[in-house]
Formats: structure tokens, C-alpha cells, sequence
């Protein structure tokens, strides 16, 4: 099935089997694989990347579900040129260690911030009707979908911090 | 995955046309379906893709309540102003449940659908009648932790895994069917899912091309306080052990309104009018509590790993109502109803 996509700003035609996930059309069929495969299943947050704006799984949506969609790699955030804030900070704190989780990690961060700044209450959030804050307890609930099997979660969290407060300054 | 048909209509009519198919299925944000697909639990031959049927994804008051259309996603249902005002309980379901990446693409009517945790029923080399009617349940003498012990039966002891419906069925909730011959019906949560039985390959009451269309929550009432509270292996991004939604009024020291509804316990979310019955017009009290968690787990069946589950409901019952009530303070998840005046 043919279908559109804009990816990372570049506009283009893709010929798929409807079997193939928005995951595997990114790596085998575009060579974008900065986006990772970990379980296939939802389950940790590895192929994270944001469709029209908001964070997802790519590995649980089929590419033709998507046509004309806007869709966001890790390729797509910064260049190691000029990284985005997230990608400079996880660098500078070392919120990683093997680095296989990071590019969901930091796909997801973007995503995560995103819906906290339009004021989306979480798991943690005391009150549903104040605008959330930033917490150590909020970052990590609001990160619970992106494991890291080397457990890098402290520093993940610092650099996360890190990122927001050099966006603010 | 085994091969299948895509197809994306952009009417119900055309979406009804198009579930004429042989093994022709539904599927909206995915994150179940493709799930299951992907282990070969389910082998759709034709997926009609709802995604783009026009006017399914808004969320409009109505009669004082409100139609919550069945495209709307998890992560904005939880985060709708009028929800997270007036029905709290809903907004603390969803976000209890899955992660904000599932959440953003996980719909109404696909949570409401989605299907059992039960670890047998994921793995296709195991014995299970759900998947493969008469061929046994694995369950049995297996590992129970995640499975029900109210409403199941001899053939299968399967757990309805969603949050979000928990809070639904305390919340009297309805659910809107579009017909193939293009007529609509409402039915509460009870009506909707079917309890195991002979046969629990069969979960819903829903006809074949029936669509669930939206949500209808009644209004809201004005004075409850309602709370979810959710028990599971870790903190966070992990089913329910056990659940409870809650919505409960006092007045003059005495619970005027209670309705309880429980997750991780049974094929649905699990309402016992009898058990609620019994905290009307008296004052709460930690017996008033207890006694009614007996009520609720009576005729509970359980084996050596899920017995747990009795006292787990016990306490979390106990705290439920204890916030709800006032005889503790509220924790974050128990929340006042607040309605604009
Ligand atoms: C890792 C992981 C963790 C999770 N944790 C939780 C959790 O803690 N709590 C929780 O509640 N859930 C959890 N979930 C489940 C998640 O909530 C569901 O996958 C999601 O809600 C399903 O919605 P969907 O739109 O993606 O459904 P789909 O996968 O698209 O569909 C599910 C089923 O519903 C049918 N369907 C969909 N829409 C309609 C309609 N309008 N009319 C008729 N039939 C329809 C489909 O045919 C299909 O059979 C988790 C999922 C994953 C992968
Ligand atoms: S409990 Fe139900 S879903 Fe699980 S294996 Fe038995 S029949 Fe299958
Ligand atoms: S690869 Fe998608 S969540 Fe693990
Ligand atoms: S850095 Fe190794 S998995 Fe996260």
C-alpha cells in the first residue's frame, strides 16, 4: 500500500505491506535506525517517537494507519553539531550506560514535557485541577513507559531536569 | 503476523459494510490488537481501521453529563477539564493505567475491548478456552496470580484487565452500540460484558458489525467524593492486582451514596449492589468496612496463588472508604466532585 509521511520535516512516499509496523517501516524499509527495537510489545519504550506532536510506541501501529502523518525520529531532534537540549544533557550527566534505551528515553522526554506544559495531571499529581509541577516523583512516573535495563533512571531524571531548565533559560 | 486486508472507511456505514468480511475486525489505537496479532492469539483477516470516522474523537456535553466519543484517547479522556472536575475517579483509572505513550494512542471503545492478561491466553503453545474453545484451561494448577476469583467458572478464570472500566462502572456509565441496520442502543457495563460460563470465548453481548460509537456518563454528582486506588507489582506500568473505584456521599455523618466497583477480580469490573446496600444510612466505621468487604468477596473462588486477593481487597476497601468518607484524610487518587456552579 502506498502511503505519505513527513519525516523529520522531509516529505516522502513509502510502499509497504499493511503488515509493517511504523518501527520496522523507520528501520528496514527508510534506514533510520537511531529508533530502537527492544521488545516489539509495548512493553519498554525503546521505539518511542512522536506522531503528529505525541509521544507513541511505534512498534504497536501499523504504518498505513499513519498516511499524512508528521512523524519525529531521534535523527529529527538535533545534529551532534547542534544537539537538542535533551540529547547535550543526557550526554553531559551520563543518563546512559549502554545506550540502547536512549533514543526512546529521550524521544519520550520530549513528548513527556510536551503534555506537562499543557498542564496533563499524572499518575502522582496531588491535585487534578492545579497545573502539575515538576518533580523528581512526576518525572519518573511520567517516564514509567521507557525501562532502562542498565537502570541509568537517577541520571536519566538529572538530565531531564538539566534540559528543562537550560530550555527555560 | 499473518497476512490480512487493511481497510480505512471514512463513514460508519462504510465501516459497517466493510466488518461484513469474513474475519473482519475493528482496530483503532491497536496497542491490544496488534498485540495479539503479532503472537498469533489473533488472526484478523480483514482490519478496518476506525481512526478516521468523522466526529468519534470529541468529547461533548449532553444532559447534563457527557458522550465520550469511542476515538477519543486515554491520555486526553484523563485529561479533559470536565473529567478531571467532575468525574475524578475517571481521570485517576486511566492514568493508573499503561504508560503515556499507550495512553496517547489506546482509544475508548479499544480499552473498553481489550482482552485478558491471563498469561495462557498470550502464549498459543498453552491449553486455554478462551482462545481455542474446548481445549482446556492452563490456568488450572498454573500460575493465578493475575487471574479473577469472582464471576469465573470451571472453564476459565480470566481477568478483565482495563482501569479505565473499573471507574466506568462506578460511575453508572453507558455504552453506545451502532446496530449494522444503523440503529444505536445503550447499555450499562453489566450488559455489555458476559461472565465466562460454558463458553469464554464469548465476552461481550456485542453482534457481529456492532461498533461501540461513544461513552455516556450521567451527571455528576454534586457532594461525592470519589477515589481509584490500584494494587500491583510495581509503581507504576503494571496491571492491577487488585483495583477500586469509588464514589460516595455523606451527609449528617451518614453515607447517603456508595458505589464500589473493583478491578483484577473478576471477567468484569465487578459491582455487588448487596455489599453497597449495607452502607447506606449508616455512620462509616471500620466494621461498617469490613462487613462489607465479606459481602463483596462472598463466594469468592481462589487457590493457593491468588488467595491474596482477599485480604488485599479487604484493605484496600477499608482505605477507599475510610477517604471517601472522611475517617482519614484524602491521599493523592481520592478526589471532591466539583461541579461548576
Ligand atoms: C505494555 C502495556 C501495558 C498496559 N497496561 C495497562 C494497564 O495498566 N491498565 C489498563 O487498563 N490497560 C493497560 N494496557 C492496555 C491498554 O489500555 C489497551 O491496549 C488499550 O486501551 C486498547 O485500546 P486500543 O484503542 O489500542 O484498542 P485496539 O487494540 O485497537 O482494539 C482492542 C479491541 O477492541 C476492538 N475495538 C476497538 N475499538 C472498537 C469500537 N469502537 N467498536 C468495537 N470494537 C472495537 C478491536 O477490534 C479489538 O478487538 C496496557 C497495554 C500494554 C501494551
Ligand atoms: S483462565 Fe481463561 S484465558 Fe486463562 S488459560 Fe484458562 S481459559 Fe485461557
Ligand atoms: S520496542 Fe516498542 S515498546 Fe518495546
Ligand atoms: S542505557 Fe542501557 S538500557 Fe538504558
Amino acid at each position: 500500500m502506498k502511503l505519505r509521511w513527513t519525516i523529520n520535516g522531509a516529505p516522502g512516499e513509502l510502499d509497504l505491506d499493511p503488515r509493517v509496523t511504523v518501527l520496522d517501516a523507520l528501520r528496514d524499509h527508510l534506514g533510520l535506525n537511531g529508533t530502537k527495537k527492544g521488545c516489539d510489545h509495548g512493553q519498554c519504550g525503546a521505539c518511542t517517537v512522536l506522531i503528529d506532536g505525541r509521544r507513541v510506541n511505534a512498534c504497536l501501529t501499523l504504518a498505513v494507519m499513519h498516511d499524512g502523518a508528521e512523524i519525529t525520529t531521534i535523527e529529527g531532534l538535533g545534529t551532534p553539531e547542534a544537539p537538542a537540549p535533551l540529547q547535550r544533557e543526557f550526554v553531559r550527566c551520563d543518563g546512559f550506560q549502554c545506550g540502547y534505551c536512549t533514543p526512546g528515553q529521550i524521544m519520550s522526554a520530549t513528548g513527556m514535557l510536551a503534555e506537562l506544559r499543557d498542564g496533563s495531571p499524572s499518575h502522582v499529581t496531588d491535585s487534578l485541577t492545579a497545573e502539575p509541577e515538576m518533580t523528581d516523583a512526576e518525572i519518573a512516573e511520567r517516564m514509567s513507559g521507557n525501562l532502562c535495563r542498565c537502570s541509568a533512571y537517577p541520571f536519566i531524571r538529572e538530565a531531564i531536569e538539566a534540559a528543562v531548565g537550560e530550555e527555560r533559560e | 503476523m499473518r497476512p490480512f486486508d487493511y481497510t480505512r472507511p471514512d463513514s460508519l456505514d462504510a465501516a459497517t459494510d466493510a466488518l461484513d468480511a469474513p474475519g473482519a475486525r475493528i482496530i483503532a489505537g491497536g496497542t491490544n490488537l496488534l498485540d495479539l496479532m503479532k503472537l498469533q492469539v489473533m488472526a484478523p483477516e480483514t482490519l478496518v481501521d476506525i481512526n478516521r470516522l468523522p466526529g468519534l474523537d470529541r468529547i461533548e456535553a449532553e444532559a447534563g453529563g457527557l458522550r465520550i466519543g469511542a476515538l477519543v484517547r486515554n491520555a486526553d479522556l484523563a485529561a479533559d477539564p470536565r473529567v478531571r472536575h467532575a468525574y475524578p475517579v475517571l481521570s485517576r483509572a486511566l492514568l493508573a493505567g499503561a504508560s503515556g505513550q499507550i495512553r496517547n494512542k489506546a482509544t475508548t471503545g479499544g480499552n473498553l475491548l481489550q482482552r485478558t492478561r491471563c498469561p495462557y491466553f498470550y502464549d498459543p503453545a498453552m491449553a486455554c478456552n478462551k482462545r481455542e474453545p474446548g481445549a482446556g484451561c492452563a490456568a488450572e494448577g498454573g500460575v493465578t496470580r493475575m487471574l479473577a476469583i469472582l464471576g469465573t467458572s470451571p472453564a476459565c478464570r480470566a481477568a478483565h484487565p482495563s482501569d479505565m472500566a473499573v471507574a466506568l462502572r462506578a460511575l453508572d456509565a453507558e455504552v453506545e452500540v451502532h446496530a449494522p441496520d444503523g440503529t444505536l442502543r445503550r447499555i450499562g457495563l453489566d450488559d455489555l460484558y458476559r461472565l465466562p460460563g460454558d463458553t469464554p470465548e464469548v465476552e461481550t453481548t456485542l453482534a457481529p458489525g456492532e461498533i461501540i460509537t461513544a461513552v455516556h456518563l450521567p451527571a455528576p454528582d454534586a457532594g461525592a467524593v470519589q477515589a481509584y486506588r490500584k494494587i500491583r507489582d510495581r509503581a507504576s506500568y503494571a496491571f492491577a492486582l487488585v483495583s477500586v473505584a469509588a464514589v460516595v456521599a455523606v451527609e449528617d455523618g451518614r453515607i447517603t451514596r456508595a458505589a464500589l466497583a473493583f478491578g483484577g477480580l473478576a471477567p468484569r469490573p465487578w459491582r455487588d449492589g448487596r455489599a453497597e446496600a449495607l452502607l447506606i444510612g449508616k455512620a462509616p466505621s471500620e466494621a461498617l468496612f469490613a462487613e462489607v468487604a465479606e459481602a463483596v468477596l462472598d463466594g469468592a473462588v481462589t487457590d493457593a496463588g491468588n488467595d491474596f486477593k482477599l485480604a488485599m481487597t479487604r484493605r484496600a476497601l477499608a482505605a477507599v472508604l475510610a477517604e471517601t468518607t472522611g475517617l482519614a484524610p484524602a491521599s493523592t487518587g481520592t478526589d471532591k466532585v466539583e461541579v461548576p456552579a
